[in-house]
């Protein structure tokens, strides 16, 4: 809208800055006192920028073995879950859009329907179910779950993906001579690919950011994911010392923040699209 | 036997659509259906770990009735769940129509909206936590140079300020994504609808009520009964602010589950309260549905 006053356009930028003020607010809050002195913080009359910088609370969070560790658990469970969810999913979307059965409907109404039960009740049974199979506080049991967890969301995105693209484009491959693999491979996945980076984005966050399942499965502490391990240090622990909760937050937040930046578009374009059609 | 040389890609039906889907089917199957539907039983057993299984009626949810905790709990929950969506979904409503003015830096704005929802739940709760902290934590030193009080307030264990002071939390995380979902929303709305509208006079007021809003409807019928589901299993957030207290002030219907059922040992009990939960939510969103299709009907 170009015809804007200078007046109306200077009222937009403005609620849209107090929007931004308490959006980000409490995050500046926690990255200055990170990079406060433990005196600084005390010292009654904080201020919002450091007075001196300091990185001790970083220095202490990467030479403390616990988080580094319950860090490193994230990332594999993370990247094993998925890779899973993204070999499990492709090749599915692709049947259900291409092959018209009942097994679709089926399928997609498990997906909507699975969105609707609260964790809880899926994770009893789980919980029993893994215990009994002796997969409780283990990495691989809570991967498991991850994948479990994480499949419906991307299913629904990759179907809408594989949707859009046009069944003429493998009959000409057919017609070539392309052999069905030769379809999948050369056709569909370049194609494919941008939406299995979002996808894959998405399952890598889901997992990263998960603390519930982990909550529960995770009982010995080498194994403890790191949400888990970050929420340790503000219950029973006692007050948990400001500084390197904060330093140890920023760390944590930080991969998710350059993965969301990444995948906004995919995000919602498919959320749209899809209540719109109905 | 079929030979390729049919006329369409597709023909060998079912057989070839089982083999490709039957790994997302043995998963769901052993690790969704089986414990969704196992799960809905346990609500009607007495089940505690390491005990034998022995059904028992509807003497969960007898018990539960006759429950004070979980009440309030569920209580909370209610109230929890329709002040935090309706504050989210209308903050970022507004949010996405002040970003569909197409002014300049507007995507530059929303890269910095997005991070508190990047924030992880946990994080989200640690942030908050030392937000609220009473002697080195910003509200209390924002409030007491502006002169409104004058004794630092304990926000997380006052039963006064507590609730208040989660809902404004749990408020803050999902904001943006209300706000990015309904900006995408309006950007399918084609421009030459308002200038239109304009020809003939309308106001802004008019544009929203009669463009915007009846082509928004869909997304936002969406985004507010999706935003109900999260809002109704909150969990992480919670734990780490309170750990459902003071007093069971914020004690959610999922804490109030986790502690029954992962403390306590009291597995058939929380997963009856499972049952109501699940029961609660297919209601709400059945009427949420019926009015939405409803008014479609009407207009």
């Amino acid at each position: 809208m170009k015809n804007m006053s200078v007046l109306s356009r200077s009222v937009i930028h403005g609620l849209i800055i107090l929007y931004i003020v308490f959006l980000l607010f409490p995050l500046l809050w926690v990255v200055a006192s990170s990079l406060k002195s433990t005196q600084e913080i005390y010292s009654g009359s904080p201020t919002i920028f450091p007075q001196q910088l300091s990185f001790d609370h970083y220095r202490s969070v990467i030479n403390g073995q616990q988080i580094f560790r319950s860090m490193w658990n994230s990332v594999i469970v993370g990247t094993i879950s998925t890779v899973l969810v993204v070999l499990l999913a492709v090749p599915s979307a692709y049947a259900m859009v291409r092959y018209k059965s009942m097994v679709n409907n089926a399928i997609l109404g498990w997906i909507l329907v699975s969105q609707i039960f609260p964790v809880i009740l899926v994770m009893i049974p789980l919980y029993v179910m893994l215990r009994y199979i002796g997969l409780t506080d283990s990495l691989i049991g809570l991967t498991l779950i991850y994948v479990v967890w994480s499949l419906p969301f991307v299913l629904w995105m990759m179907h809408g993906y594989v949707k859009s693209i046009p069944l003429e484009l493998e009959e000409a491959a057919v017609i070539d001579g392309a052999s069905r693999t030769q379809v999948i491979f050369n056709v569909l996945m370049p194609l494919l690919l941008p939406a299995i980076g979002a996808s894959a984005l998405f399952a890598f966050i889901s997992a990263w950011n998960e603390f519930f399942f982990a909550l529960v499965l995770m009982k010995s502490p080498a194994l403890a994911t790191l949400q888990v391990e970050l929420a340790r240090y503000t219950g029973m622990e006692g007050q948990a010392r400001t500084g390197p909760l904060a330093a140890a937050s920023v760390i944590a937040t930080i991969p998710s923040i350059i993965l969301f930046v990444f995948m906004r578009k995919w995000f919602t374009t498919g959320l749209v699209s899809g209540a719109l059609k109905g | 036997m079929i030979e390729k040389n049919e006329h369409t890609l597709y023909s060998k039906k079912e057989i070839g659509q089982i083999q490709l889907l039957f790994p997302v089917i043995l998963m769901v199957t052993l690790f969704s259906l089986i414990p969704l539907l196992r799960g809905i039983y346990l609500g009607f057993t007495d089940y505690r770990l390491g005990d034998p299984i022995s059904f028992n009626g509807i003497e969960n949810y007898i018990q539960l009735f006759n429950d004070e905790y979980f009440w309030k709990s569920f209580k909370i929950g209610m109230a929890w769940t329709f002040i935090v969506t309706a504050l989210q979904v209308s903050l970022g409503l507004g949010l996405a129509l002040l970003l569909n003015t197409k002014i300049r830096f507007a995507s530059f704005y929303t890269i910095l909206i997005l991070i508190p929802w990047a924030t992880p739940p946990i994080i989200r709760g640690i942030l908050w936590r030392q937000m609220y902290e009473p002697n080195t934590g910003a509200v209390n030193i924002l409030l007491s140079n502006v002169g409104i009080i004058s004794t630092p307030i304990n926000w997380l264990s006052s039963f006064e300020y507590v609730i208040p002071a989660v809902i404004v939390a749990g408020v803050w995380g999902e904001i943006s994504k209300a706000a990015i979902f309904l900006l995408a929303g309006l950007q399918t709305i084609p421009n030459d609808l308002y200038e239109a509208s304009k020809i003939d006079g309308a106001g802004i007021w008019d544009q929203f009520r009669l463009i915007t809003l009846p082509v928004l409807k869909p997304v936002l019928a969406a985004i507010v009964s999706l935003t109900f589901m999260w809002n109704f299993n909150t969990f992480g957030i919670i734990w780490v602010l309170t750990q459902g207290g003071p007093g069971g002030m914020t004690r959610l219907p999922m804490l109030a589950a986790y502690e029954e059922g992962f403390r306590y040992g009291y597995i058939g009990y929380a997963a009856a309260i499972g049952n109501i939960m699940v029961i609660i939510l297919s209601v709400m969103l059945f009427m949420y549905i019926r009015v939405q299709l409803r008014e479609r009907n009407e207009s």
